[in-house]
């Protein structure tokens, strides 16, 4: 381990119960499954930069993401944040992340602003200068100046995933965990998060976990991915690494030459 | 546990705040839900009030009356009271799975206790605020007498079952992290159970054996024949102090108690996966 490493998983494995009533079982029977969501993965993230972590719907993203969120619990192996172990130390470790989840999850009938002073005060940054540093995050992400005392569920889509981001950023997490935060959004907010994320790789004070599965992002704005399926890792390296190493043009092709499948293709069979 | 140091103890009471203030902003939000609730809670009182009123035709003495009456009043606007507490808290985590916001609170760095103290003290401020306003409006309506009453006492009586109540509160949280498609269910189901045992309506010698053991272990059975002591009989501050010590002390068995049992089932969710919004 060089330098500092932000996060360091050995052996994490994570699966799934779930209850199928089988075809021609009691009515009050039913069985049980396991859905594997993560094979056992072995992977240290250096402190700094963008991580992109890129994959179909279901290949084990957002679980990675969880348990590194002290939400999951790995059924093996062993996690750690900045040298703290995730299950052992969680209350540490929450000190140091923060989220953005592909849903804007907010209280939608309470304004912006109650919002924001509840996630403040959670953290501990509720204090007389918490309204205009908000502002001043929200102004940088473009949000106009009224969003504070709307509604949150009177915003845009866009707009509600901008203030998630801002949220997050209020709380000065040193990983930062994206979910894929630009899913379902307009071009424009698209390109607005996404010109955000630049800068905060250029800074590089906060390391970057970004889930995406739009592949072209994450060559744009990653200094490395990480490549899914399965909840198995199919690729590691740079972009450009990639592409040279298995002779694509572009990461879409070498997912397509790795998993035989097409990205867009699998979208449809999500779940 | 570690010791908290003073900036750290800020940051929590800061997060009480916000978890009670948070709460309060929902429920100001939601205010027309609220109205139907308070009129729901207030019918309830007054049909059980009527209800002895009934009784009283059937050729009960006076003093036998009013005594029923009062019984029945007390028990019904102290279940409303209770049954609000752990309706409010259970939905408090119900509530958030449903709006996506679970995963956020669960994230934050923040003591369990703590969380989950703000929510019941919200809970129990509120179900009081609720129960004043049913109260005010019952009275007039009874021709209560409470000349032979000690409403200081039967108040401190009271103010001791908060402390199981926001043991009985945190357990009751549990329930919709157990299960999140029938969590609430289960709350509704624990609750009747906890109506049926507690001498809400009725004392517990009319009870079969096991639930009476049931009502024995329940705070609620003292918290309301301490009451009821007090309003009906008479009985003083003096005379209630072993109740409000039983009540203190099954609180200092519930509150950790209680900890100890979210922590499990919080455990529990994270190994399932059952922290996220259902589905
Ligand atoms: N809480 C959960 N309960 C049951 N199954 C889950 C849960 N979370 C994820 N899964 C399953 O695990 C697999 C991986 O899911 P996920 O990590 O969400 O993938 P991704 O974020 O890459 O789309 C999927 O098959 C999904 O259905
Ligand atoms: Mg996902």
């Amino acid at each position: 381990m060089n330098e500092k490493t932000a996060v360091s998983l050995s052996g994490v494995a994570k699966g799934f119960r779930t209850w199928k009533r089988g075809p021609n079982g009691a009515w009050w029977r039913r069985r049980r499954d396991l859905k594997v969501a993560l094979e056992p993965l072995d992977l240290n993230v250096p402190a700094g930069g963008v991580t992109g972590i890129i994959g179909p719907n279901g290949s084990g993203k957002s679980t990675l993401i969880r348990i590194l969120g002290t939400l999951l619990t790995p059924d093996s192996g062993s996690a750690s944040v900045f040298g703290l172990d995730v299950v052992a130390q969680a209350p540490s470790v929450r000190r140091h992340i923060n989220r953005v989840s592909v849903e804007a999850s907010f209280f939608k009938e309470l304004s912006c602003w109650e919002n924001m002073l509840y996630a403040a005060r959670l953290y501990g940054s509720a204090d007389a200068g918490a309204r205009r540093r908000v502002e001043q995050l929200m102004e940088r992400l473009g949000l106009p100046g009224d969003t504070l005392d709307r509604p949150m569920k009177q915003l845009s889509r866009g707009q509600q995933q901008k203030v998630a981001i801002a949220r997050s950023f209020m709380t000065t997490p040193s990983l930062l965990l994206l979910d894929e935060p630009t899913t379902g959004l307009d071009p424009r907010s698209k390109r607005e998060v996404q010109e955000l994320l630049r800068s905060l790789r250029r800074e590089r004070e906060v390391t970057v976990l970004l889930c995406t599965h739009d592949l072209d992002e994450a060559a744009a704005l990653s200094d490395r991915v990480i490549m899914l399926d399965h909840g198995k890792v199919l690729a590691d390296g740079t972009p450009a690494e990639l592409c040279e190493r298995y002779g694509q043009p572009d990461l879409e092709e070498v997912f397509m030459q790795l998993s035989g499948r097409s990205l867009a293709e699998d979208e449809e069979e999500s779940e | 546990m570690t010791r908290l140091e003073l900036p750290a103890l800020r940051h929590e009471a800061d997060a009480l705040w916000g978890f009670a203030e948070r709460q309060f902003n929902l429920v100001k939000r939601y205010w027309a839900w609220e109205v139907l609730w308070l009129f729901y809670s207030l019918v309830s009182v007054l049909s059980i009030g009527y209800l002895a009123s009934g009784l009283g035709l059937a050729g009960f003495s006076a003093r036998d009356f009013h005594r029923t009456q009062l019984y029945l009043l007390v028990g019904s606007l102290l279940w409303s009271y209770l049954s609000s507490v752990f309706t409010d808290v259970s939905f408090a985590i119900s509530w958030e799975r449903w709006e996506g916001t679970i995963e956020y609170t669960f994230m934050a760095p923040v003591r369990r206790l703590t969380h989950l103290l703000g929510i019941c003290l919200f809970a129990i401020v509120y179900g009081l605020l609720r129960s004043a306003i049913v109260l005010a409006i019952a009275i007039p309506l009874f021709q209560l007498d409470l000349s032979r009453s000690d409403l200081l006492a039967a108040s401190a009586v009271l103010a001791a079952a908060t402390v199981p109540l926001v043991g009985i509160g945190i357990l009751a949280a549990v329930l919709p992290l157990l299960s999140p498609e029938k969590g609430d269910q289960m709350a509704m189901a624990v609750q009747g159970f906890l109506l049926l045992v507690s001498g809400v309506y009725y004392p517990l010698s009319v009870l079969p054996a096991p639930f009476q053991v049931a009502g024995r272990l329940s705070p609620l059975t003292y918290t309301l024949s301490g009451i009821r002591d007090c309003l009906l009989d008479g009985r003083h501050l003096g005379d209630e102090m072993p109740i409000i010590a039983l009540l203190l002390v099954m609180g200092a068995i519930l509150i950790p108690g209680g900890l100890v049992v979210f922590g499990w089932a919080e455990g529990r969710a994270k190994q399932l996966g059952l922290l996220k919004r259902s589905g």
